[in-house]
């Protein structure tokens, strides 16, 4: 198991010594690239003073309010159209004539409908969102075991106490798979409408470092974002597991 | 079977009859102005603007603009992804040294590259075109190294029994085996290349939809904007028709199994 993970490491190290070796020994100063070393320290002091985690905070923020309008809607269509056959037969054409929408379209759009600043981040994102949610929402209510909804219609059930009681709790290790599946959208999405156009958070610092030509910056930046969307990642399987565990082993039984 | 059928029929025309309601909801609340017009012009007026945009030629343009763009980035990830992906999923070592870096770089939202490659390229057809291919790149990079590591062991060693080359285990077992994974990668990778396509056509300038839709916006003309939008969606929902026509094309094979 260590042997495996130093192993994983002996290329990308070896990469960034043959960068900084190469940028000393033709040391050109570059407005494109900058050498390890450079990349590092320039992140290291974006870091200290606070820029870079201002940025991210702005980033999350955007990401998180639209992951959870976006999850909130999506569960609450894809509970409904889960529940009534007849609901999702007859949304299946308008469904499948939105879906498809790429959500960078509706950039322009919800600039006119919101300026810039974070609504229309979020709008963006809630719209990214949802799709993924509703369908794996649908699809997760489809997968419940039919005799717990006969069950609950035994018992008298209204459709609230039928949602919470029976269908949240037996379909929840699948609607959390599509939360993390969402959440990763959710981020990648917020970087790129800041790249696009949105003048907020690390898609805009990266924008502006390349445009005042600071390649150090730029490159840290995107170093930066790559470990945002790693450790986010990694915390979502995390909860994943230390949350679900227990039932995945009770299903395998 | 028949009846089946027709209430197949019967279910679909309703629900587009769903979808006919949500335009004319649409139409009529344009037409009391609920929504302001600047934002959110009627249907008829996004109609009217597509329809002119094709007689003019304009939006044809642009529309094929993105279309090449899109197919083009598309098709160098997959011949790149699938080529590395090969490369590196038929060798057990390859895969340890290099797996824990592709594993790190998969999150990373490909558009976190655009100022890079802007940075290096400048705001050309080429930076948009590299940004494109290196973002589609990743899942079908991914999916052919993971489609080639869950090849039956027992196969590979068939083919060192049949005294088969590297080349030819790769291309009569291997890959084979790893389509199912590599037409789900290269389907994903078109949705990116189309959303990538457009964002790298409103920060370059270069004529696509991207670009059409952003200048729409800019100067307040919604209808235009709209008809934009309509199209990308078509452009969506046309090209994840014609990759799961030639996913089953491709995969006829597993089902007679």
């Amino acid at each position: 198991m260590t042997a495996g993970k130093w192993r994983g490491l002996v290329v990308p190290v070896g990469l960034l010594l043959a960068a900084e070796i190469a940028a000393l020994v033709s040391p050109v100063s570059s407005d494109t690239l900058a050498p390890p070393s450079q990349i590092f320290g320039a992140g290291f002091i974006g870091l200290g003073d606070g820029t870079i985690l201002k940025a991210t905070g702005q980033t999350m923020l955007a990401a998180l309010g639209g992951l959870g309008l976006g999850v909130g809607l999506g569960l609450v269509f894809g509970i409904l159209l889960g529940l009534f056959v007849i609901l999702d037969r007859l949304m299946e054409f308008p469904v499948e004539a939105f879906r498809p929408i790429p959500s960078v379209a509706l950039l322009p759009v919800a600039m006119l409908a919101f300026g810039f600043g974070y609504s229309m981040e979020i709008a963006i994102v809630a719209f990214a969102t949802f799709w993924p949610v509703l369908i794996l929402t649908k699809a997760a209510i489809a997968g419940i075991e039919p005799r717990l909804l006969e069950v609950s219609r035994a018992l008298g059930f209204n459709l609230f106490q039928r949602v919470w009681k029976i269908v949240l709790p037996a379909a929840l290790p699948r609607i959390f798979v599509a939360f993390r599946l969402a959440a990763g959208v959710a981020l990648i999405v917020a970087v790129t409408v800041e790249i696009a156009i949105n003048p907020l958070g690390l898609g805009y610092a990266m924008m502006t470092a390349q445009q005042s030509l600071n390649p150090a910056l730029m490159l840290a930046l995107l170093l930066w974002i790559g470990v945002v969307g790693w450790g986010f990642n990694a915390l979502l399987m995390l909860l994943q597991s230390r949350l679900f565990s227990r039932m995945n082993t009770a299903e395998a039984r | 079977m028949h009846r089946i059928n027709i209430f197949r029929v019967f279910w679909m025309i309703a629900s587009i009859g769903v979808g006919f309601g949500i335009v004319w909801l649409w139409q009529v609340s344009a037409d009391n102005r609920w929504v302001s017009p600047v934002s959110l012009p009627g249907p008829d007026r996004a109609w009217t603007a597509l329809m002119r945009g094709f007689t003019r030629g304009e939006l044809l343009e642009n529309l094929i603009g993105t279309v090449e763009r899109m197919i083009w980035g598309w098709l160098l990830a997959s011949l790149v992804g699938v080529a590395l992906g090969a490369l590196i999923g038929i060798s057990a070592r390859a895969r340890a040294y290099l797996g824990p870096m592709l594993e790190f770089l998969r999150p990373l939202p490909a558009s976190a590259i655009i100022p890079v490659a802007i940075a290096l390229l400048g705001l050309s057809d080429g930076m948009v075109l590299a940004v494109i291919a290196f973002g589609a790149l990743w899942p079908m990079l991914l999916a052919t190294i993971h489609g080639f590591a869950a090849v039956e062991p027992r196969l590979y060693e068939v083919s060192r029994a049949l005294g088969l080359s590297r080349l030819e285990v790769i291309w009569k077992i291997a890959l084979p085996n790893a389509m199912p994974d590599i037409l789900s990668g290269m389907r994903l990778g078109l949705t990116i290349a189309l959303i990538l396509a457009v964002v790298g056509e409103m920060l370059a300038g270069r004529q696509g939809l991207g670009q059409w839709i952003l200048l729409a916006a800019r100067a307040f003309r919604a209808p235009d904007l709209f008809a934009g939008v309509i199209l990308l969606g078509l452009l969506g929902f046309a090209s994840a028709l014609v990759l799961s026509a030639i996913e089953q094309r491709l995969l006829r094979w597993r089902k007679t199994h």
